[in-house]
């Protein structure tokens, strides 16, 4: 079990570089980690399930995750559950959007997110700040459950 | 006849955790956008880990060129695993042992020396490029 000196969130993008929606979730996650819980989460890399990261997996075995997803193929939440374990919460961009109102039509490209990109993953990166808040609680209580959020 | 034949697939590392991922991130979109858009393409990691089909079938049995931003080498790996016959492989931490002036930051938003060293990684695996299409050896 990986040794940290308190609970911690695991944040997991999909990053696909192919649709726009990846980078939305990738600055998302950068956010939360960087500005808005810096000191509850760490990312973990999603390649290095699959390039033996051990370190990543355990993690996702000891501690609850978060997997964020720019489409409906899901690759982070399926990933995690695959190697490790099932992420405590799964959130996928596409319907954040949905729930905005504005979609996820252009919102730039996967290289340079336009202005509404950017918009899209500031509402992203505080949807994740309150599910990991959430899940923090559920930890403390030591009932954190797998969920979906849409 | 050069666009009838097949793109090849460019895969990055995902950047999320260090400055030296989001460059090779960034160098794939370099290549594949600016420097030789007619003849690669980015495939997305997360699609070979998860080993989506319309991602293999891209990557099977042919070239392709990894852009990895440390010795873990996911991205290589991810193309492997995928089928590839031979991954040419880019290393952005040996790009920028080359470049030994450039601190690269930030990962989201890349400072200047990270774009820099983005653009060095790309020429490279362009390199690759141009040198498989002397060969013959991705018709």
């Amino acid at each position: 079990m990986p040794d940290l000196a308190k609970k911690k969130v695991g944040l997991i993008s999909c990053s696909g570089e192919e649709l726009p929606e990846g980078t939305v979730t990738r600055r998302a996650v950068r956010k939360v980690l960087e500005t808005l819980r810096p000191d509850e989460t760490v990312t973990l890399c999603l390649p290095l399930f699959l390039a033996g990261g051990e370190g990543e997996r355990s993690f996702a075995r000891c501690y609850p995750t978060i997997a964020v997803d720019g489409c409906d193929k899901r690759c982070a939440a399926r990933a995690t559950e695959k190697y490790s374990a099932k992420p405590a919460a799964s959130i996928v961009v596409t319907d954040v959007a949905k729930e905005c109102g504005g979609g996820c039509t252009a919102i730039g490209t996967a290289r340079r997110l336009n202005a509404r990109g950017l918009a899209l993953a500031e509402v992203l990166a505080s949807k994740l700040a309150d599910e990991v808040d959430l899940q923090l609680k559920a930890a403390c209580r030591g009932r954190a459950k797998p969920r979906e959020t849409d | 006849m050069s666009g009838e034949r097949k793109k090849i697939p460019v895969a990055a590392c995902s950047g999320i955790g260090k400055s030296l991922g989001a460059a090779a991130r960034e160098a794939a979109f370099v290549l594949t956008e600016d420097l030789r858009p007619n003849r690669t393409n980015v495939v997305a990691l997360s699609l070979l880990v998860m080993g989506d089909e319309e991602a293999g079938r891209e990557v099977a049995g042919g070239q392709a060129i990894a852009i990895d931003g440390c010795k873990l080498e996911c991205a290589a790996k991810g193309l492997a695993c995928a089928g590839a016959a031979n991954v040419h492989k880019v290393a952005v931490f040996d790009v920028v042992r080359r470049h030994r002036g450039l601190k690269p930051q930030g990962v989201c938003d890349l400072n200047e020396d990270g774009l820099k060293l983005a653009r060095a990684a790309a020429a490279e695996a362009a390199k690759i490029v141009d040198d498989l299409d002397s060969e013959g050896g991705h018709a």
